[in-house]
């Protein structure tokens, strides 16, 4: 008896622990192991953005060259991100944490002089919701944004994924420009025109 | 019809690795756009461990394939392909910088984004598509 209440307090204090937001050194590794695991179950190269390719290709090929292949024999990919989505769906409704999100008091200086306050999603719903998509700003921060991600990661031929995991893993040079070029467009946009925007 | 089934099954482990893979994204607040402002604000070392420990442990991960040519689950050699340098990693890596500073996102976290609640980064993901596809449109006139 005393056995299984020691059991299940052990259980309840991991489920707590697990609901907390994970520390890098968790995450990391386990991100990490992807490449490995995608490599070993079925010779696959991690890689996300080719997912909105294999989109187009799928759904509107209209007639362009580089939406002309197979697309059928990267479905793989594909069910990947329909993962990542699942994914998503579980970790919120299951292991949620219940605090909101923690943010450097800087940045949260930052963000409320804009009237940005609320940080109960991983999402600032103030700025990102159905009502500020057709205001200038929520345009120019989802739809923009969007785009800017779509056409930029293709251009690069990767994302995070692609370039700065998979690629630096395989110690590929041309994704370590591309990595470093990432870093210093977000750092722009971030520090110097984000600012202008939110303040629209 | 009996190799159509075993290739759906076949995707459905990438299926169950992407959840996994979504979850952690999720947990780990990588796909929280207040992470990702801070990072580039250099105002938190979270993101920077995040991707540094995944990059060394995906090196470890390819040395040890390559150096005991590890082959994969089905025996195939497992091969890696080389990224070949052109000035799109440049171009295009800025354009990507400033889209992830915006959204907070990059391609995988905008689904675990809708995954965890947030409709409207449908929106977000819609558009990334048409980017994607607008590149292929104009693809052959920029410079690469």
């Amino acid at each position: 008896m005393r056995g299984l209440l020691t059991l299940l307090k052990i259980t309840s204090i991991m489920f707590e622990l697990i609901r907390q937001p994970w520390p890098w050194y968790v995450a990391g590794p386990l991100i990490g192991l992807t490449v490995p695991a995608l490599l070993l179950l079925g010779n696959k190269s991690f890689g996300i953005s080719s997912s909105l390719r294999h989109i187009c290709a799928a759904c509107i090929p209209a007639n362009i060259s580089f939406f002309k292949y197979d697309w059928k024999k990267e479905a793989w990919n594909l069910f990947f991100v329909a993962g990542i989505l699942v994914g998503g769906v579980v970790a919120a409704h299951f292991l949620a944490n219940p605090n909101p999100v923690q943010v450097h008091p800087k940045l949260a200086n930052e963000l409320a002089s804009y009237g940005v306050d609320n940080y109960n999603q991983l999402v600032p719903i103030q700025l990102m919701n159905w009502t500020s998509l057709f205001t200038l700003k929520g345009f120019l921060l989802m739809v923009f944004g969007g785009f800017l991600v779509g056409f930029g990661t293709r251009y690069a031929g990767g994302c995070t994924s692609g370039h700065a995991i998979m690629g630096l893993s395989n110690l590929q040079w041309p994704s370590l420009v591309a990595t470093i070029c990432f870093m210093v467009g977000g750092f722009i946009m971030a520090n110097l025109l984000l600012p202008i925007i939110l303040s629209l | 019809m009996e190799h159509r089934r075993s290739k759906g099954w076949g995707n459905l482990k990438y299926l169950i690795l992407g959840t996994l893979f979504g979850m952690v994204f999720v947990k780990a607040e990588i796909v929280s756009w207040f992470r990702i402002q801070e990072m580039f604000r250099l105002q938190s070392f979270h993101m920077y461990g995040v991707i540094g420990s995944a990059v060394v442990v995906g090196m470890l991960s390819v040395f040890i394939i390559k150096r005991f040519k590890i082959k994969s689950l089905s025996g195939e050699p497992i091969t890696l392909q080389p990224k070949q340098f052109n000035k799109g990693q440049i171009y295009g890596g800025l354009l990507f910088g400033f889209g992830w500073a915006l959204t907070g996102a990059c391609p995988g976290p905008l689904f675990a984004q809708i995954g965890t609640g947030a409709t409207v980064v449908a929106v977000t993901l819609l558009s990334a598509i048409a980017g994607t596809w607008f590149y292929g449109l104009i693809k052959e006139k920029l410079p690469h």
